[in-house]
């Protein structure tokens, strides 16, 4: 079981990340035009800030300090107002995360429905508490607010995807298909 | 008689009405018509309709939009900011209008920018409705090919810009100042109020902020009026609304119902009533910062001040069902926790009241309270009521508890007793966990 507050894990994270772009300072070109892109809907700069940092976690996964200092660089917002806007919102990592991220509702429907059954199922498979990484890197596990599929419950979202109605039996076979993925791929 | 204004768009399976199918069932009439018509008639007709904010506060929503300052004087600029932040626990109506039927929404808002003289517009999504938020950009952008949205429309001089805001999260940006800081790029944290948003908002201009399902009331309110829009209630509220049911029922759901369906009509009709074996013990009639009603409230028709007076909030109008078998204590312990977590921390009572309601409540699910525990929640109810804290999640938050005290009153004192859950429900008392 690894805490993702456990310095050894986010040096295998970084490691496991530095084949794609994670943690390089500066902006990629398909970043900054994204941001751009965004830029447009505002006459202000600031609001900008959450939606840069919003875009290029989707392209590294995760938000480094070095990562808000090119936003800051790029956007001309001071580090410290980019930094209290990351560390506020939920969505927005600040510790690098696995690539796949379980957002289990744990919310009031859900857990008349037995969401609390569900979470033990993925911690003892997965062997991670709420706010964990599995070794594998490739799961993490976080309670998430109602998600508003509450006559689905119990429900998860699983990266962008809904998952609903759920029991032992599928969440099971969810990982299992994401774990089949993840071995196909390291293995091509 | 058109009787589902809400839904007629909305079928079986999960797609999106596109511009063309949405215009040939008579889709951007009332926009049409809005257009041709004095914003200020605009606004006199929908107070007069008697549109109630759907969000959950239940104030009319054209008396909320003649507070914005009118005339040559006034600002310039604008904003309506459409509310698509739902989070509260037990709400699944917003998802629904959103993903399904799009161009209702932007509909709504074009009207209601109109009314109150606004060119640029924003709907603040929570960042976890995806599909949500692109079916939203697409039926933008279909709306600006058509020409109604985009600069000149309909040849004049009102030209509007919607754009889609996608958050990250946290309940507290769905209220509404939270909700301006937050779309400014801040830390979302209430603001006071006085001044309001519609006086100064974003940017500390006029704003209106509305719920989605309030905007989406709009379009066919103008179009087809306010004698129509009023005979879909059955009682005092006017119009129709999405009522759902989630819980151990047979049938969980949202369907449109006019205003004024009785509870008891929603959960044993619509959701097909209890499981099996299973016996309703009380209800949420409108998401988790609602008072619990029992069963004697049944027969209560859901209307906003009729569900006032029996000592709750309509809210949401998502109803969660609590039956006899699932814990009382252990539920309320949930929403505390989720309340204490999604606190922004602004306001003491708030910030450290509810992990202390959070802890108070662990110690009695697990079995370790005491009877001065049951004293102590009471009296920490009454420290996070409404005048203590900026905004109203404390307040909210106390809702649930005080109500559960009351209601459920034995199985609290049965949990002291016995020392342990009578329920034997999975363990409860999951630590909050921090966000990475």
């Amino acid at each position: 079981m690894s805490s993702l507050l456990e310095p050894e894990l986010i040096e295998v994270m970084e490691h496991s990340n530095s084949d794609s772009e994670d943690n390089q300072a500066a902006l990629s070109a398909q970043e900054k035009e994204e941001i751009d892109q965004e830029a447009t809907h505002y006459q202000q700069r600031f609001p900008v800030g959450l939606e840069a940092l919003r875009i290029v976690q989707k392209h590294r996964g995760w938000i480094s300090d070095e990562t808000i200092q090119a936003i800051s660089d790029y956007l001309d917002i001071p580090v410290a107002e980019l930094e209290s806007v990351a560390t506020y919102f939920q969505l927005i990592f600040r510790q690098p995360v696995g690539k796949e991220v379980i957002y289990l509702c744990k919310s009031s429907s859900c857990w008349i429905m037995g969401c609390d059954h569900l979470q033990k199922t993925i911690s003892d498979r997965l062997m991670i508490k709420p706010g964990e990484t599995s070794e594998d890197g490739i799961f993490t596990l976080l309670e998430t607010p109602c998600l508003g599929d509450c006559d689905k419950a119990p429900v998860l979202m699983l990266g962008e995807e809904m998952h609903r109605n759920l029991d032992e039996n599928s969440i099971n076979a969810l990982i299992d298909k994401k774990k089949k993925y993840y071995a196909d791929k390291s293995s091509d | 008689m058109l009787t589902n204004p809400l839904t007629k768009n909305i079928g079986q399976d999960n797609v999106a009405a596109d511009i063309n199918r949405y215009m040939d069932n008579d889709g951007y009439r009332g926009w049409r018509k809005a257009h041709s018509m004095a914003p200020d008639d605009i606004i006199e007709l929908v107070k007069d309709g008697g549109l109630r904010g759907r969000g959950g506060a239940g104030f009319n929503t054209g008396l909320k939009w003649s507070f914005v300052p009118r005339g040559e004087d006034s600002p310039k600029q604008k904003y309506v900011i459409c509310n698509a932040d739902e989070m509260e626990p037990g709400a699944f109506k917003d998802r629904l209008l959103m993903e399904r039927d799009p161009h209702l929404l932007i509909e709504g808002m074009a009207i209601t920018a109109y009314a109150i003289g606004a060119s640029q517009a924003y709907i603040f999504i929570r960042g976890e409705y995806h599909l949500a938020a692109s079916r939203l950009e697409q039926a933008i952008v279909e709306a600006k090919q058509q020409k109604m949205l985009g600069t000149n429309i309909f040849d004049s001089s009102f030209s509007l810009d919607i754009y889609v805001h996608r958050s990250a999260g946290n309940y507290i940006c769905g209220e509404e100042t939270a909700l301006l800081n937050a779309l400014e790029g801040k830390r979302a944290i209430p603001r006071a109020k006085p001044p309001f948003p519609q006086v100064s908002g974003l940017w500390g201009k006029p704003t209106v902020v509305n719920n989605v399902e309030t905007l989406c009331n709009i379009p066919h309110l103008v179009n087809l009026g306010v004698e129509w829009y009023k005979n879909l209630g059955l009682g005092e509220d006017a119009g129709s609304k999405i009522f759902g049911v989630s819980g151990k029922v047979k049938n969980p759901g949202a369907w449109e119902l006019p205003m004024g369906t009785p509870i008891r009509e929603i959960i044993e009709k619509h959701a097909g009533g209890m499981k099996d074996g299973l016996q309703l013990k009380g209800l949420l009639p409108g998401g988790g910062s609602t008072d619990f009603l029992s069963t004697d409230h049944l027969d209560l028709p859901m209307d906003y001040d009729v569900i006032g007076k029996a000592g709750s909030r309509m809210g949401t109008g998502t109803i969660t069902v609590l039956d006899d078998k699932t814990c009382p204590v252990g539920l309320v312990l949930n929403l505390t926790q989720f309340f204490a977590r999604e606190s922004c921390g602004w306001c003491t009572p708030c910030r450290d009241g509810l992990p202390w309601a959070v802890k108070i409540l662990e110690r009695i699910e697990s079995g370790n309270g005491s009877t001065e525990d049951l004293e102590l929640l009471k009296e920490q109810c009454e420290r996070i009521a409404p005048g203590h804290t900026f905004c109203a999640l404390a307040p909210g938050a106390a809702e649930p508890i005080q109500s559960a005290l009351v209601l459920f009153e034995q199985d609290f004192i049965n949990h002291v007793t016995m020392g342990a859950c009578p329920y034997h429900s999975i363990s409860t008392t999951t630590p909050l966990t921090k966000h990475p």
